[in-house]
């Protein structure tokens, strides 16, 4: 498979009152073409981040660091002009609230052409067919007389295929979607996933995928990323890591949603609460919550390590964990 | 488990919009949101009833009339034999105390100008519980009951991660020695590894103290995962009620069905693309007329738009309100 998207120890910090907190940390991962990552991970986790870092669609106080390669060159070092080209061009977003995400006071209609004036050279005309094309193509029915309707007439769900029909408007080779289901019914998220499949296979797309919902990962991605404290923990295929996960946090993860044959039984929770970002543990971040912890794992910070083809993992104890076994069985 | 805690008839409840001056002087008929659309139930003692559907379906305000913090427009809901609407004075601060309900929201619902130990001190000389001599002792039993630390007690809720907060809304629920408990989206704000925490929590809590709970969710598989029997909700109407294991196994309602078939497997060997339901949510304003599920349903045929289905029995206390009672992938018109 060829590497579309090659990210090197990409590292973002947001000064704060008391220092610089580091929300994204030594971060490295690559992404092939027509492969969706998912990256997950619970609140805090800075996988949101991460996705917008990749763009650098983030506050002027953030400070970053590292690589991003996009087809041979560096988006951290490009100048305003050639980032105009990449982000909402060759590389487009959808958010997770699809209500904010979009102007309320612009019809649809106009929200798509502003991205299609911004990122091609079609003429108006064309640019009207073009818009009817992408409101079919992300199933929006009657689709003349809706581009002229306004975000506050869709359903939420109507709102986020809205969303990827602005997003798609540049023919982007890479789709960044953060959270694009949460705010949906299960009936509705389960549509907009399939859309995403679709549009993956028709466009040949790489779609990175945030997501909390590991169940949505399982559903969609091709590859994971488990983020914990602002580092990737665990990176692997869907179907090896869901088969044996090799860090403690992962590992705990899984165990912690319902399964079928075990009801009313105790789930196997994580203790405590994920760290907040101005008290990030000294040596692994998850050690305090971790049951296989030992005394190295208070003392330093553990490396990423290649234990099984695909499969990289950052724990000390990797070994006592995959003896354990994988809970989702 | 014969013994019926509280029987729900026929409810009914509606909110009016508001209408602007144009529409009522052309005399406009009044729009109204009906949120329950003629919904009967009942709750055994010692059971988790858990009550399932997507937003709007009029879950939440069925677990606030349960607890009449909304009055019914129709219908009658019996605690113990008695209708909890004509209930009044001492009659009804007793069903207040023993019927208690936990709310989604972990931020909002807790004040943030008390400390825990000034919210549990109200509940407990609300309701008389203990002599003021003996409230902090109950304090701290309780702060124990929920697994939180003794000094937590002074603190007040910004001091506190969402877990935490829900936690201390349980503490609050159970101060009261309540018999049922009403948890409306009691995990849903919280982090997955902390979701499985206060799940584990009520598991344990509910073992203990006998307590009967209704747990409203919109996660099929936390649902399944705590509740006895299951209820599904769509557009104001229980559409399928019965056992857990025989609801998620051999569900008789087509929506159960995209229901269970939309939410992502957690085996990523077993994806599939078919799309499980067509279509949206039609609007709570204006329901369909027939079946409420007509707009969405691959089975549906002529008497689905005419005549609105009943619950009617599938097997032992497993019922449904659709009128096919065996579903062919064939007769599925997509």
């Amino acid at each position: 498979m060829k590497t579309v998207l090659d990210v090197r120890n990409l590292t973002t910090r947001f000064a704060g009152p008391s220092g610089a907190l580091v929300a994204v940390n030594d971060v490295s991962f690559s992404l092939g073409e027509r492969e969706i990552l998912g990256l997950v991970g619970e609140s805090g986790s800075g996988k949101s981040v991460t996705l917008r870092s990749l763009i650098r669609l983030l506050p002027s106080m953030a400070g970053q660091s590292g690589e991003v390669i996009w087809q041979g060159r560096d988006i951290l070092n490009m100048s305003p002009k050639d980032l105009k080209a990449v982000r909402g061009g060759q590389i487009s977003m959808i958010f997770q609230e699809p209500t904010t995400a979009l102007n309320p006071v612009l019809p649809i209609g106009l929200q798509i052409d502003e991205n299609l004036r911004a990122h091609t050279k079609l003429t108006h005309r064309e640019r009207l067919i073009r818009a009817r094309e992408l409101m079919d193509l992300v199933g929006i029915p009657e689709a003349a007389r809706r581009l002229s309707e306004y975000p506050h007439q869709f359903s939420g769900g109507m709102k986020q295929r809205a969303m990827i029909a602005i997003a798609l408007a540049s023919n982007p080779r890479l789709l960044l979607a953060d959270e694009p289901t949460t705010a949906l019914d299960v009936t509705i998220q389960d549509q907009i996933l399939k859309l995403i499949l679709d549009l993956r296979d028709e466009l040949a797309m790489s779609v990175i995928f945030v997501t909390h919902d590991l169940g949505v990962v399982a559903a969609t991605c091709d590859r994971m990323a488990v983020m914990y404290a602002g580092r990737i923990v665990e990176t692997g295929t869907v179907a090896d890591v869901f088969a044996q996960p090799m860090h403690a946090y992962t590992r705990g993860l899984l165990g912690s949603v319902p399964r079928v044959g075990t009801e009313r039984s105790p789930l196997m929770s994580i203790e405590g609460t994920p760290p907040s970002l101005s008290a990030i543990p000294q040596g692994c971040a998850f050690h305090p919550r971790c049951d296989f912890a030992t005394e190295i794992c208070r003392a330093t910070q553990p490396d990423t390590k290649m234990l099984a083809a695909e499969h990289q993992v950052a724990c000390h104890n990797s070994l006592a964990v995959v003896k354990t076994g994988s809970p989702v069985r | 488990m014969n013994d019926i805690v509280i029987s729900a008839s026929g409810l009914r409840k509606s909110f009016p919009l508001s209408r602007g001056l144009i529409e009522r002087i052309s005399r406009q008929p009044a729009l109204a949101v009906h949120a329950l659309n003629d919904v009967s139930f009942a709750l055994y003692r010692g059971e988790t009833l858990g009550i399932v559907g997507e937003s709007g379906c009029g879950k939440s305000t069925l677990a606030r009339c349960l607890v009449r913090l909304h009055e019914l427009d129709h219908g009658e809901i019996h605690f113990e034999g008695r209708d909890i609407a004509a209930l009044a004075g001492s009659a009804r601060r007793a069903f207040n105390r023993r019927v208690q309900m936990i709310f989604q929201d972990p931020y909002s619902s807790l004040n943030p100008r008390m400390t825990v130990r000034a919210i549990l001190t109200e509940a407990l000389s609300v309701h008389a519980m203990r002599a003021a001599a003996e409230i902090p002792a109950r304090i701290a039993e309780l702060l124990d009951l929920v697994r939180l630390p003794q000094d937590a007690a002074d603190r007040y809720p910004h001091a506190f991660s969402g877990g935490q907060r829900q936690r201390i809304g349980i503490a609050r629920a159970l101060a009261v020695e309540p018999e049922v408990l009403v948890a409306d989206e009691l995990v849903s704000a919280l982090d997955l590894s902390v979701q499985a925490q206060v799940v584990n929590l009520l598991l344990d809590l509910q073992q203990r103290l006998d307590l009967t709970v209704v747990f409203v969710a919109h996660d099929l598989r936390l649902v399944r995962h705590i509740s006895h029997r299951v209820a599904v909700m769509y557009l104001g109407k229980i559409v399928e009620i019965g056992p857990s294991e025989s609801l998620f196994t051999a569900s008789q309602h087509p929506y159960t069905r995209a229901l269970l078939a939309a939410a992502p497997e957690l085996d990523p060997s077993k994806r599939s693309r078919k799309i499980a339901a067509k279509g949206e949510l039609p609007s709570p304003i204006h329901p369909p007329t027939g079946c409420l599920f007509n707009t969405r349903c691959p089975y549906a045929f002529e008497r689905c738009f005419t005549e609105r289905p009943q619950l009617s029995d599938r097997s032992a206390n497993h019922q449904a309100a659709c009128h096919l009672t065996h579903f062919d992938e064939k007769d599925s018109v997509k």
